[in-house]
């Protein structure tokens, strides 16, 4: 494990600089745990404060330091993609490996489920929950909403390497010793699967963030939990350009930059790591 | 040809069952919940004006019975589904009393002309600059063009549309930032009524051109590069066969077949991407009523345009499906 990791920094220039870009927001993330006022409450700072040496971030318009607001929401909505991305892993582990290793009528029920929910566009369905719940919406209530949508593309993927496993001669080895179906699910094909977990999961999270950021900046989410959309809603709906509070625009939209491109980056350089065609090819071998 | 008809046989069984499974699913969400319609709209009415007691029971009881939410959860289903078939979804509060099938059916026409024109250049534009860039993996050209691709790529769309709002609206106020059409011109079929509606559409449109383009760039150049190694092309290549031959038809075609998967499972990400594009450029289309219609509590107006989009993304998913036997014999003859 460790030696993978320490090639892709070596060989794979796309994988550092992601890890450097997401290593960056996630230790300025973790700073919120130290923070010295609470992320949630208005007018503690002096109001559209520029940069300074006091506040780093300057404040906003709503009296609030935003270098601790932006680092809880930056927390925040990590979390929250890295809720979605668990619980649609697991989702998509049971249902590729079942439907690739069990075959059959249970392989075509399962597909067909998984091509509906390809199909049905979430964003209309994730507005009609918060038409629904209004504010009773917080965001676990929301990540396993987009939990129970962020799966079915991955399911297909672990599908076809599943259907591959199932006719390894390992298998039928761990067949006839009498593994039972789990065991040899969890056991032997598992890990085989792993390297697509990987990288299917910082796609994921890039997914459930951008949506977070997009139902945010509409107003459709709890707008009281601070999150990197819930500031930019904050942001815009006090017209922070117009007034010329720059640094409540630029300041968010650089380090979402970062966060998204690092994101891709990892998930882009670890999908070629899985294909050994052009992981060859960049090492030279 | 018998393999076609069962090909597009199946599909349109999925269809049916995406369209059923969606829109039952926009039903029991919003019917399962325990936030009554009626009271959402009480609650509004009241709060603005003051009310009789009488008057408010009397509008209860009218609003319960247009809504039909006394009846048992199985008849309400019913009810929505014969009621849908007939096109009747209620009418609009925000518009009362216009229906909101009417609504939509008027704003429909905008967001489809926005979507389909920005999504086929997108799709050509990346996949055929893709290819070229698979082909050519030493250009520099194309090396510059992936890396901006790369990092314009994973932006989510409502970042990509404001900064072009604030690049051409407040830095270089080139170009019209809301609206479908000049507020002076009026809607007919003349030149002046259409150079405005282009005029506007051209800010979001290239909002969806650039963030969509990214991925099929990105995608067509990995399928590509792989499909350049493969033994047939090295064959063509060295028996003479002609390099546009080799491109055009051997390499692009055979890497186009998994990009038009991509295109029908993208659809749905599109539509959302347009919704945005739609409220930040204060387009008249179905993404600004739909956030209307949920800013307003307007029940039956969110139930129609949820509905709408869901049976609009599954059949553009279908037809693009039905594309796919065209590309690919393999399909026609299983």
């Amino acid at each position: 494990m460790f030696s993978v990791f320490r090639d892709l920094i070596r060989y794979n220039i796309e994988f550092a600089i992601g890890l450097i870009l997401v290593g960056a927001v996630v230790i300025f993330a973790c700073l919120s745990y130290f923070a010295p006022v609470d992320p949630t409450l208005i007018y503690v700072a002096m109001p559209d404060q520029p940069p300074s040496g006091q506040y780093w971030f300057g404040t906003n318009s709503r009296g609030q330091d935003l270098f601790w607001q932006l680092s809880a929401a930056f927390r925040n909505s990590l979390i929250f993609g890295i809720t979605v991305a668990v619980l649609s892993r697991i989702i998509s582990i049971t249902v590729g490996l079942l439907s690739g290793y069990v075959g059959g009528w249970v392989d075509r029920v399962l597909m067909f489920i998984n091509d509906i929910f390809v199909a049905v566009p979430i964003f209309p369905i994730l507005v009609l929950f918060y038409f629904v719940l209004r504010n009773n919406m917080d965001s676990f209530t929301l990540a396993l909403i987009m939990a129970c949508f962020g799966w079915p593309f991955d399911a297909r993927l672990i599908r076809s390497v599943a259907l591959g496993l199932k006719h390894r001669e390992f298998t039928r080895h761990a067949v006839f010793a009498g593994m039972s179906t789990p065991k040899i699910l969890l056991e032997e094909h598992l890990p085989y699967v792993m390297p697509i977990v990987f990288s299917t999961f910082m796609a994921n999270m890039l997914w459930s963030i951008g949506l977070e950021v997009t139902l945010a900046v509409l107003g459709f989410t709890n707008l009281n939990n601070p999150t990197i959309g819930t500031v930019l809603y904050w942001a815009i709906s006090h017209s922070a350009i117009v007034v010329g509070v720059w640094w409540w625009i630029v300041i968010p939209v650089v380090l979402i930059v970062m966060t998204f491109l690092g994101l891709f980056l990892l998930a882009v350089s670890m999908n070629e790591y899985i294909d050994p065609r052009s992981r060859l090819r960049r090492m030279g071998a | 040809m018998q393999g076609y008809f069962w090909f597009v046989g199946k599909r349109l069984l999925q269809l049916f069952a995406v369209i059923f499974c969606g829109i039952s699913a926009t039903f029991l969400i919003t019917h399962l919940s325990p936030i009554d319609p009626v009271e959402q709209v009480l609650g509004r009415l009241s709060a603005r004006s003051n009310l009789s007691p009488e008057a408010i029971a009397s509008t209860r009881a009218a609003l319960t019975e247009m809504y039909g939410t006394g009846q048992p959860i199985l008849n309400q289903y019913f009810n929505f589904w014969t009621r849908l078939l007939r096109g009747d979804l209620g009418p609009s509060l925000l518009a009362f009393p216009t229906p909101s099938m009417e609504l939509v059916t008027r704003a429909m026409p905008w967001t489809l002309g926005l979507l389909v024109t920005s999504t086929v250049f997108t799709f050509v534009i990346g996949n055929l600059l893709g290819a070229l860039a698979g082909y050519n993996p030493d250009n520099r050209f194309f090396k510059a063009f992936g890396l901006i691709a790369m990092g314009v790529q994973p932006i989510p769309y409502y970042i990509v549309a404001f900064i072009l709002l604030i690049i051409f609206g407040f830095l270089f106020p080139v170009l019209p930032i809301s609206g479908g059409f000049a507020m002076d011109v009026r809607p007919a079929m003349n030149w002046q009524f259409i150079l405005s509606i282009l005029q506007h559409s051209l800010l979001p449109a290239l909002s969806l051109v650039l963030v969509g383009f990214g991925g099929w760039f990105l995608g067509m150049r990995a399928l590509v590069s792989n499909v350049v190694n493969e033994d047939y092309v090295t064959y063509a290549g060295l028996a003479g066969v002609k390099k546009q031959t080799i491109v055009g038809g051997y390499v692009i075609r055979n890497a186009l077949v998994p990009q038009l998967t991509a295109l029908a499972m993208a659809l749905g990400g599109v539509f959302s991407g347009t919704v945005i594009t739609e409220q930040v450029f204060n387009y008249p289309g179905i993404g600004s009523l739909l956030i209307d219609g949920v800013n307003y509590g307007d029940y039956s107006l969110v139930l129609a345009v949820s509905t709408v989009s869901i049976t609009a993304v599954a059949l553009a998913i279908f037809i693009v499906d039905l594309l796919h036997p065209l590309l690919d014999p393999r399909v026609r003859a299983e």
